[in-house]
């Protein structure tokens, strides 16, 4: 059976993580929304190319520039990408068109790059790739789907590499509608606490994450990964021995678990599902990051981003401790996401 | 020859009916489903018909007894339907009894509920639950609580050959041993979304689409649902199932060429359908019937035509047809039902006709089955494209 290494990065988030990952992060518990720090366009398109295209495709091709590059790597077997929402800004543009002129005088570039696959089949054009090429659009675990396929074409031979990523894009528009809906937290409403949340709602933010995985380790790889589960529902003493039984599932037990990543993303609703399943890791180091990603429905890449470059690195960022534990050594790491009670993903890595 | 996954079960809605039985006595009897819309309320009502469900959301709605207050979009009301027949079908009484999954599979999602309500958010307290209806995955979460499923459920979306690669991960899901069953399909609803997308790309037929003809004018627009139970070898040992037909090949690909329009020689079309009779281990000439993606749009049917032609070189074609003269194109369900088609053709041994055929196209010398032929069928291939070169291909194969 093949196995998965991480062997490319490449992130584009609201933190300054396209150049490598941060030695510190901003924080900044006032605002509901995270702005991206944005990528230097001009070094990846023609002034021409780059206003022809949203934001989401073009941070899912910087993004997915830098990981193949940092693997060596351009011809993957399979590009596969994942998406919550999708291209929202061009599905938007499209959709104003459409009622404010009713069904009038429309021009198809929008419709044309509202599709959802549109990022997973622009770099496909780019590199003239006619490999297998797919889009998941699932919440929470878009991404996780995405990294789920990759696993199972790797794991039979099927693939050498793969290019995996997370691409989210937010607009005005959806902001406000997010807002009124209770998915955003309101306006002023800081400083908030993600960790120990104490209101309802999340901070949201936007981004796009790649990973070249392919099935040997060689120089540049981060981690190992060993397993990834989705799960649609659960409550959150099921997540907590979903975990566990996940973790046996791969002959390891707790103890051998030397870091959790957590998805905490401040909101008091839904908070009980990290907690129940950090409860039975107190003896680990535990972190989370969606106080410096923001969140979104491909956060948790940036998630797996983290937990990829600790394993690399060794070392916690203080900023991203969710407890005081520490190990000499960090050699296996469980991941665990949900989003307002759906889409749970658990995922191992290891060195 | 790979000995495939069992399919045990099917459901389906679409123009043609509202469920299988239904499906096959308009596709052996010719009636077509396309028409002016009754439920959209576009100014194109007059120009353009479409494959449209003539069931409206109330009624949708009561059929499958939701509470009033429920935030179900037409996409999602849909692929529940056909999710519950596939079930049913299949003689499930328990969903959870094995691991089961579910893979949807859409590309409007939410869309129809986003479009009438877009700006009446903030005024309108009552449809603010619809802003959580929007995005594909809240189609699948829906469908799977319905069928009261736990475990894993994912969509995918890559356009119009959204439901063929729902199948094949399916599928492949099956044989690497990650779950005994899994419910693979697709869904669509009607949007103005859609319809004005693809007006402006000039593909829409002001008429009756003709698929392969010479003077074909592009798509009708339809809306339709359609799941397939898939299930593991040990399964249908443990219960006895009856297997419907199998799942043999299968196989993806990019044109890599543009975003919307297939290539001159269906590059990826051919990758695809190459590919799959590896998977599958067959070659080309045991194929007895392609269901063909067959649009009607004039650049559609000339890539996969030449790819139909390239794939059989020296050759010869087996009969073929689109059923989408029948159903409209139906986006992400289009796989999906057409999947259920290749089946009845199988258990039937029924070529299904290409309707509303008059002239041979001049570019090659392909002429589809127009009429209704009865002959055993043992495998079947259906090919489904989509925007951003998606091209995928399934093999269908008798028990």
């Amino acid at each position: 059976m093949g196995k998965t290494f991480i062997n490319g990065i490449g992130c584009v988030s609201a933190q300054d993580t396209v150049n490598g990952f941060p030695s510190e992060f901003i924080i900044d518990p006032s605002t509901n929304y995270l702005e991206i720090v944005k990528p230097d366009y001009k070094d990846y398109f023609s002034p021409i190319a780059s206003r022809r295209m949203a934001k989401g495709v073009k941070n899912g091709i910087v993004a997915s520039t830098v990981a193949m590059k940092e693997a060596g790597n351009e011809s993957p077997d399979a590009i596969i990408t994942g998406t919550g929402m999708g291209c929202i800004e061009d599905s938007d543009k499209f959709l104003k068109a459409i009622i404010d002129n009713k069904e009038e005088f429309l021009t198809p570039t929008s419709f044309i790059q509202s599709t959802h696959n549109t990022v997973a089949s622009t770099i496909a054009i780019n590199l003239g790739c006619k490999a297998y090429n797919f889009t998941y659009v699932n919440g929470a675990v878009s991404f996780e789907s995405a990294l789920y396929d990759a696993k199972l074409q790797l794991d039979a031979d099927e693939a050498h590499s793969v290019l995996i990523g997370g691409v989210e894009e937010m607009t005005e528009y959806t902001k406000s509608l997010f807002k009124l809906a209770g998915f955003i937290k309101p306006d002023d409403s800081g400083p908030h606490n993600i960790l120990e949340a104490d209101t309802k709602a999340t901070v949201f933010s936007e981004g796009a994450t790649f990973f070249m995985l392919e099935d040997e380790r060689k120089d540049s790889t981060y981690a190992e990964i060993l397993d990834v589960e989705i799960v649609n529902k659960l409550t959150p003493e099921e997540a907590a021995e979903h975990a566990e039984a996940f973790i046996r599932r791969n002959n390891l037990t707790l103890h051998e678990i030397d870091a959790v990543v957590l998805g905490y993303n401040g909101d008091s609703e839904f908070d009980g599902y990290f907690k129940a399943v950090a409860k039975n890791f107190d003896f680990a180091p535990q972190m989370y990051y969606k106080h410096v990603s923001g969140e979104y429905n491909t956060a948790s890449a940036f998630g797996l981003y983290v937990g990829a470059n600790i394993l690399k690195s060794q070392q916690i960022p203080s900023d991203l401790k969710a407890n005081d534990e520490s190990r000499p050594a960090y050699r296996n790491m469980l991941l665990y996401n949900q989003y307002r009670g759906l889409d749970h993903s658990f995922t191992l890595i290891s060195v | 020859m790979n000995k495939g996954v069992a399919i045990t079960g099917m459901g389906i809605i679409s123009a043609i009916g509202n469920n299988v039985e239904e499906n096959f006595h308009a596709l052996t009897s010719g009636q077509k489903g396309i028409s002016p819309t009754d439920n959209i309320d576009t100014v194109h009502k007059g120009e353009i018909k479409f494959g449209e469900i003539k069931k409206t959301n109330a009624e949708l709605i009561v059929e499958l007894g939701l509470p009033p207050d429920n935030n179900f979009s037409r996409t999602a009301l849909l692929g529940t339907l056909a999710a519950k027949q596939a079930v049913e079908n299949a003689g499930i009484s328990d969903v959870n009894s094995y691991r089961t999954g579910l893979v949807n599979s859409t590309s409007v999602g939410g869309m129809d509920t986003t479009e009438n309500h877009y700006y009446e958010y903030f005024e309108k307290p009552e449809t603010v639950k619809y802003i959580a209806a929007h995005d594909g995955g809240d189609v699948s979460q829906k469908i799977a609580e319905e069928l009261g499923l736990q475990g894993f459920v994912t969509t995918i979306s890559t356009a119009c050959s959204s439901a063929a690669n729902a199948i094949m991960l399916g599928a492949r899901m099956i044989k690497a041993g990650k779950l005994d069953r899994v419910i693979v399909g697709g869904t669509d609803a009607l949007a103005k979304f859609t319809i004005n997308g693809f007006k402006t790309l000039m593909i829409l037929t002001d008429s009756y689409n003709t698929p392969f003809d010479n003077d074909r004018k592009g798509l009708n627009l339809g809306e339709a649902a359609a799941f397939l139970v898939l299930e593991s070898d040990a399964v249908v040992e443990k219960e006895g199932k009856k297997v419907l037909a199998r799942v043999i090949g299968y196989a993806n690909a990019n044109d890599a060429y543009h975003q919307t329009a297939s290539s001159e020689n269906g590059e990826g079309a051919t990758l695809a359908m190459k590919k799959a009779f590896e998977v599958a281990g067959i070659s080309p000439e045991e194929i007895d019937y392609i269901n063909m993606h067959g649009t009607a749009t004039p650049n559609n049917d000339l890539s996969e035509g030449r790819a139909v032609l390239r794939v059989y070189e020296g050759k010869n074609v087996p009969d073929f047809s689109s059923t989408k003269a029948f159903t409209g194109h139906t986006l992400a369900a289009a796989a999906a039902i057409e999947a259920v088609y290749s089946v009845l053709a199988i258990q039937n041994g029924v070529v299904f006709p290409n309707l509303n055929f008059k002239t041979r196209m001049n570019e090659f010398d392909l002429l589809p089955q127009t009429e209704i032929k009865h002959k055993n069928i043992d495998k079947v291939l259906s090919n489904s494209f989509g925007f951003g070169g998606n091209c995928s291909t399934v093999i269908f194969s008798k028990d």
